[in-house]
C-alpha cells in the first residue's frame, strides 16, 4: 500500500450567498460520509485539514502577493492523505469526492517517503 | 448470614483490597507474597469461622489477620527485616497499631496506584487484562482462563511473565506524575474497555462470569472517577458507554442464556436507571471540548437506548461512526457504520459501500451483506449467509444464521 495526497481545489466563490445552515449541514454530512467510507476501508492515513480562503504567496526578490493562488484561479481548500494500492485506486476513490458536485477538483499525488 | 455464604462474597470484595495494599507495601518484587498472605488470610477465616462462628466485624477481622501475617513475615524473614526494618523503626509500629494501613482511603489509593502499575504500557494488553483480573478483581486462574477461552497453564504462564516484566522494568506502584497522567491513563482505560468488551461480547457461555467482567470493569472505572487526579472527561465517557451497554443486560439473553438481537429485545427490560446514569456521565464527559473515542462510542450507545427507528437516530449514528473511524479503525466499526448507512440512506447505497470493505473472511461481513441483499436479491443474500455459516465460530452464531437462511428460503 502506498500513500497519496488528495488536494481539493475549488474556485473561490465570489458574490455567492453563503449556504444556509441546512445546506452546510448537508454538505458536511456528504464529506463525512465520503471520508467515513474511506476510513471504513482502513484507507485513511490522515484526515488532513481545511485551509482558509485567504493567504499570501512569497516569491523570489522579496515579492509577496495576496491570495494563495499561484497561476491558477482555483485555490486549495483542503487536503487528505489516503492509502491505496495504486494511483489508479486512489483516483477511483477520489471520483466520489463531494467537491466534484460543486465544480471543484481533486488532485491525486503519490507521496514519496523521506529516508 | 452463614460463613459459607459470606466468605465467597468477602473474598470477592476484600481479597483485592488486601492484595492492593500489601502489594503497594512490598512492591512488585514480592507481589506473590502479598497474594499468598491474602489467600492465607481467607483460609484461616474459613477454618476459624467454621469452628467459632462469625466474628463481630468480619472485614476488620480479615484486615487484622492479614496485617499480622505481614508483620510476622517481616519479623521472621531477615531479608525483609533488613529492607523494611528501618521503616518500621521510624514509623514507630507498636503491637496495638496495625502494621499495615487498611483504612478506606489507603485502600482506595493503593488500588488506584496498582491499577496504573498493572496497566503499564510495557506490558501487552492481554497481560494487562490478565493481571488486572487477578490482582485488581481477585479472579481465580480458572475464571480468567474461562474468560479468555484459554487454559490454566497458558494463563499462569502469562501472569508469571507479566510479573517478571514488571519486576525487570522496576515498575513502581504509584500514581504517575500529573504531567504523564493523561498519557498513562490511556492504557488504563484501554484495559478497562477491553475487560468490559471481554464480558459483553465474548463467546464464553458462562453468562454470570461475563456479567461479572462487565461489573468489574465499571468498578475499576469508578475508582478513577473517584480520584480528582484521574477524573478526566474520557474517564467519564467510558463509564457512560458502559452504563448504556449494561442497561441491556437483562434484555439481551433469553432463559437458555442465548443472545437476543438488539432489534428483537423487549425494551421494557432495559434498565432505565443505568441509562440515566449513562446520560449523567456523558454530560459530565462533555465539560471540555476534547472528543475521545469513548465520547463517540458513548454517544452511539446513547442513541441505541432509544428504541424507535427514526431517520434522525440513524443519521446521528452514521455520522458518529464516520467520526469514530477517523479516530480509530476497527472492522466492527466499519461494519456497524455500513449498517447505519443502510438505515439512514437505504440499502442500495450501503451495498456499494459494504462491498468495498472486502472483509471476506469475517462472518459478520457476510451476515451484513446477507441482511442488505434481503428483499433485493435473494440469491445473493443466501450466498452470503452460507459463507457466514461456514465462517461462524460458535454454535449460537451458526444457529442464528441458519434461522435467517430458513426465513429466506421460505
Amino acid at each position: 500500500m502506498n500513500e497519496f495526497l488528495l488536494i481539493f481545489r475549488r474556485e473561490t466563490p465570489a458574490g455567492q450567498p453563503p449556504p444556509s445552515p441546512a445546506q452546510s449541514q448537508e454538505m458536511m454530512n456528504q464529506w463525512q460520509n465520503w471520508i467515513g467510507g474511506i476510513a471504513a476501508q482502513d484507507k485513511l492515513v490522515n484526515r488532513g485539514n481545511r485551509l482558509d480562503a485567504s493567504g499570501k504567496t512569497v516569491k523570489p526578490g522579496n515579492i509577496v502577493t495576496n491570495g494563495p493562488y499561484v497561476d491558477i484561479k482555483e485555490s486549495i481548500g483542503g487536503y487528505t492523505i489516503i492509502r491505496a494500492a495504486s494511483l489508479e485506486e486512489a483516483t477511483e476513490i477520489s471520483k466520489n469526492c463531494p467537491i466534484l458536485a460543486v465544480g471543484g477538483s481533486v488532485e491525486v499525488r503519490a507521496i514519496i517517503p523521506m529516508d | 448470614m452463614e460463613t459459607n455464604e459470606l466468605l465467597p462474597q468477602l473474598f470477592r470484595s476484600e481479597y483485592r483490597k488486601i492484595v492492593a495494599v500489601l502489594g503497594k507495601h512490598f512492591g512488585f518484587d514480592q507481589l506473590e507474597i502479598a497474594e499468598d498472605i491474602a489467600s492465607d488470610t481467607f483460609l484461616v477465616a474459613a477454618e476459624t469461622w467454621g469452628i467459632k462462628g462469625l466474628p463481630e466485624n468480619p472485614v476488620a477481622w480479615l484486615y487484622k489477620v492479614a496485617s499480622n501475617k505481614a508483620l510476622d513475615l517481616v519479623r521472621r524473614d531477615t531479608v525483609f527485616a533488613n529492607k523494611i526494618a528501618p521503616s518500621i523503626r521510624s514509623g514507630g509500629i507498636t503491637s496495638e497499631q496495625p502494621f499495615i494501613d487498611l483504612s478506606d482511603q489507603h485502600i482506595k489509593d493503593s488500588q488506584l496506584q496498582m491499577m496504573f502499575a498493572v496497566c503499564h504500557p510495557t506490558l501487552a494488553p492481554e497481560a494487562q487484562i490478565g493481571l488486572a483480573l487477578r490482582i485488581l478483581c481477585g479472579f481465580g486462574i480458572d475464571e480468567i482462563a474461562d474468560a479468555f477461552l484459554s487454559n490454566r497453564e497458558t494463563i499462569n504462564k502469562r501472569l508469571f511473565r507479566a510479573r517478571e516484566k514488571l519486576r525487570e522494568e522496576n515498575i513502581s506502584i504509584e500514581l504517575p506524575p500529573s504531567a504523564e497522567i493523561g498519557l498513562r491513563l490511556r492504557s488504563v482505560l484501554t484495559t478497562i474497555y477491553l475487560l468490559f468488551n471481554e464480558g459483553y461480547y465474548s463467546s464464553s457461555q458462562d453468562m454470570l462470569l461475563r456479567r461479572d467482567l462487565c461489573l468489574e470493569a465499571m468498578r475499576l472505572n469508578l475508582i478513577l472517577i473517584d480520584n480528582e487526579n484521574t477524573d478526566l472527561p474520557e474517564v467519564d465517557a467510558l463509564f457512560a458507554l458502559m452504563c448504556f451497554h449494561s442497561s441491556r443486560f437483562d434484555a439481551r439473553t433469553d432463559e437458555k442464556g442465548e443472545l437476543i438481537r438488539y432489534d428483537e429485545q423487549d425494551s421494557s427490560l432495559w434498565n432505565a436507571e443505568l441509562i440515566l446514569r449513562g446520560q449523567y456521565y456523558l454530560n459530565r464527559a462533555s465539560r471540555e471540548r476534547e472528543l475521545s473515542q469513548y465520547h463517540i462510542e458513548a454517544a452511539i450507545a446513547y442513541w441505541h437506548t432509544i428504541k424507535s427507528d427514526t431517520p434522525e437516530k440513524w443519521q446521528n449514528i452514521l455520522q458518529l461512526y464516520n467520526r469514530l473511524l477517523q479516530i480509530v479503525y476497527s472492522p466492527v466499526a466499519a461494519l456497524n457504520r455500513t449498517f447505519a448507512l443502510a438505515k439512514a440512506n437505504g440499502k442500495q447505497e450501503a451495498i456499494k459501500e459494504a462491498e468495498k470493505l472486502q472483509l471476506t473472511d469475517n462472518h459478520f461481513y457476510h451476515c451484513l451483506l446477507g441482511y442488505l441483499y434481503t428483499g433485493l436479491d435473494t440469491a445473493k443474500a443466501i450466498n452470503h449467509l452460507q459463507q457466514a455459516l461456514a465462517l461462524a465460530k460458535t454454535d449460537t452464531e451458526r444457529g442464528r444464521i441458519r434461522k435467517d437462511l430458513d426465513n429466506l428460503v421460505i
